[in-house]
């Protein structure tokens, strides 16, 4: 172990394997990046998120492609081909079910990778265009969900189209052209539900391009670690494979367990009721509510009086994330050696929650005050607050190196036993 | 048209909101369903009476579009029954050779005949409300089955200071309490041929029953693939835990 020189495989002999090889180095480059590929040894099972959301990615792909094969794309004929998946189509509702839920999970696994990187500060040099990417890789997750809860055409997905379209009228002057373009008409109709689908089909390949430079921007650096702090020789650092593969494995059974508990058991859980009523442009639901994994956005969006600042401000919550790594002054990665930016931390994850919980009630009276505390709270936390702990804060001691013994008041880093072979 | 679409959604939640403030519509009372739990199956002689009452009363204005008559095999009909169930209605269809459309008794693959040809005759003919398709109802409403059986057994006297509209009853379950159906289920209304008793609770319970099956007929067929996915989930999980535990032994 700890060796990162590790003899080849044996199927690397094989002359074949050789021949193509030598002209397309394929299996050097998966041995390298996926076998041999140097790993901090001290990850925790926050790590786990990254893996377990490329895996939801190709989960909702495979269902998702074979759904289209079933699926009608017109305003007429939508509601009714999205039922006949879940009655007529064989294992139609269990394709259906993994698809609308592993949307869900795809996003719980996201957004516990998002906030393991803001604890650990993993968007910190030398891996912030790796944060950035992962930041276009939400932007674009966000647009595609948005995108397929509009596909079956039932009253949320109409309703949630509308006002979601209609937000880019807040620009001036350029606001109601654009509308007008996004929908391909007058009103949300047929075009706009085509042209949807088209864009349902096509985002989640670019996700996977964008996956694809996060995961080169990734092994550039190779992954960072709950210390914080940079790998210093072989002794810290383990092959990926196998001690990574089985770890990610684990997790995996773990998060299909609770996966499959929604799927074959809760599989409405998460969903909208409104969304199983057909679609009617002449009776608005009586509280239009997005998903539950855009709550959040959508109570800054309405927490402000104002429709175009809602908007930008709505937009400037994600966006925000981009100069992340610059408004976080300090040069500790981990909350672990940060004891005030622990407390600032599980404050913003707190906040986070609050307005998701905001957004999912009407826009009045407490739930309106909260929300506005809330949503200043958000832009606090980047712009004063994480500025300003860089300079006041007393970061604890930093250990040496990974595989040492952590200084005493060091926290939670499982005490390093003396190596066999370093 | 983008304003006006604005304004029409913002006085929508308004109306709803302050309406929902002005009559509270009463939490649905959870019911016990045979179908609920991880083991739930539908009860097959609940399902068939609820289909009686389907039949015999709710179909007179609500259509149930998303079912064929064969489905009605899932729920213990034999496909003799069915064909027979079938052939008690009329559908159209063709054109034929000489382009006519024609009438033809329906089949066991057609879908449940609608009691209106259009929305526009059912709001006709039932004082312009609309009479919703029962297809999806226990799913498209929130805490669906309950919600639908606390509905039909809601009914009673308005509270002295509710004023109802014009052709309105009042139901303590439907939001706002004026609900354009008037009471559907009166005891004794169908007559059961098992010996079962017609109360309205009874008769509800049916079909609720019978509509949970039709919004959900994957229902047991998911949950009995659900336990054997994770059993199957639990036993590889702990077998890669181990595996996990022996690759790592030697790695801190």
């Amino acid at each position: 172990m700890a060796n990162t020189s590790a003899p080849k495989p044996a199927f690397m002999n094989n002359p074949m394997v050789k021949w193509i090889d030598y002209r397309l180095p394929i299996f050097t480059f998966m041995h390298h990046e996926l076998h041999e590929y140097p790993t901090p040894k001290n990850l925790n099972y926050w790590w786990n998120f990254g893996s377990l959301a490329g895996i939801m990615l190709v989960v909702m792909i495979v269902s998702g492609i074979v759904l289209a094969m079933h699926y009608t794309p017109h305003v007429d004929f939508a509601f009714n081909s999205v039922e006949r998946i879940m009655r007529d189509v064989n294992s139609g509702w269990l394709i259906r079910y993994i698809h609308m839920n592993g949307g869900s999970m795809f996003f719980i696994a996201v957004y516990i990778h998002i906030f393991r990187g803001l604890y650990y500060g993993s968007y910190k040099a030398p891996r912030e265009v790796l944060w950035w990417l992962g930041i276009i890789i939400l932007l674009l997750m966000m647009a595609t969900a948005f995108l397929g809860y509009v596909l079956p055409w039932g009253q949320m997905s109409y309703w949630g189209a509308t006002v979601i379209t209609n937000l880019f009228s807040a620009f001036p002057l350029i606001g109601d052209p654009i509308v007008t373009w996004l929908w391909g008409g007058f009103s949300v109709d047929n075009p706009t539900l085509n042209r949807f689908f088209s864009l349902h089909y096509l985002l989640p390949f670019v996700i996977v391009g964008v996956v694809v430079l996060h995961l080169v921007a990734l092994h550039t650096h190779g992954s960072g670690n709950p210390v914080g702090i940079d790998t210093k020789g072989p002794q810290d650092k383990i092959p990926f494979h196998p001690y990574y593969t089985v770890k990610d494995l684990f997790g995996l059974g773990v998060f299909f367990l609770v996966f499959a508990a929604i799927v074959f058991f809760a599989p409405n859980m998460l969903g909208e009721p409104d969304n199983y009523i057909p679609a009617n442009p002449l009776q608005t639901p009586p509280h239009i509510v997005p998903e539950w994994y855009l709550l959040p956005f959508y109570a800054i969006l309405r927490s402000i009086p104002s429709k175009l600042i809602g908007v930008l401000a709505m937009f400037g919550s994600i966006f925000i994330l981009f100069i992340l790594p610059w408004l976080d002054t300090s040069r500790v990665r981990s909350a672990r050696f940060r004891p005030i930016y622990r407390i600032f931390f599980w404050l913003f994850l707190i906040d986070c929650v609050v307005l998701g919980w905001i957004g999912a009630n009407p826009p009045e009276g407490y739930f309106l005050l909260i929300g506005r505390l809330a949503t200043a709270w958000y832009f606090l936390h980047f712009l004063i607050i994480l500025p300003l702990l860089g300079w006041f804060e007393r970061p604890l001691p930093l250990p040496t190196s990974i595989s040492e013994p952590v200084l005493k008041g060091g926290g939670s880093v499982a005490a390093a036993k003396p190596m066999e072979k370093a | 048209m983008r304003k006006l679409v604005f304004a029409l959604v913002a006085s929508a939640t308004l109306v709803a909101s302050t309406a929902a403030f002005a009559a509270e519509a009463a939490a649905p009372p959870s019911q016990s369903w045979s179908f609920s739990g991880v083991f739930g199956t539908f009860d097959r002689a609940a399902a068939q009476r609820g289909y009686q009452v389907y039949k015999e009363v709710c179909s007179a204005c609500h259509s149930l579009s998303q079912i064929r008559f064969r489905n009605l095999q899932d729920l213990g009909f034999s496909e003799d029954e069915v064909k027979a169930l079938a052939a008690g209605y009329e559908v159209t269809d063709g054109p034929n050779d000489e382009g006519q459309m024609f009438q033809r008794p329906a089949k066991p693959a057609d879908r449940f005949v609608a009691p209106f040809p259009n929305e526009k005759a059912a709001r006709a003919a039932n004082n312009s409300a609309y009479p919703p398709d029962l297809s999806l109802m226990t799913k498209a409403r929130k805490d669906g089955a309950n919600y639908v059986y606390a509905l039909l057994t809601g009914y009673g006297e308005p509270p002295a200071a509710a004023k109802l509209m014009e052709g309105m009853n009042y139901n303590k379950f439907f939001p706002g309490n004026q609900i354009a159906m008037g009471q559907p289920l009166n005891p004794e209304q169908v007559a059961y041929t098992d010996g079962t008793k017609a109360t309205v609770e009874q008769m509800s319970h049916d079909v609720v029953t019978f509509l949970a099956w039709s919004a959900e007929p994957e229902l047991e067929a998911r949950k009995r693939l659900g336990v054997k996915v994770l059993l199957f989930l639990l036993v590889l999980t702990a077998l890669l835990y181990a595996v996990k535990r022996k690759v790592w032994r030697n790695a801190h």
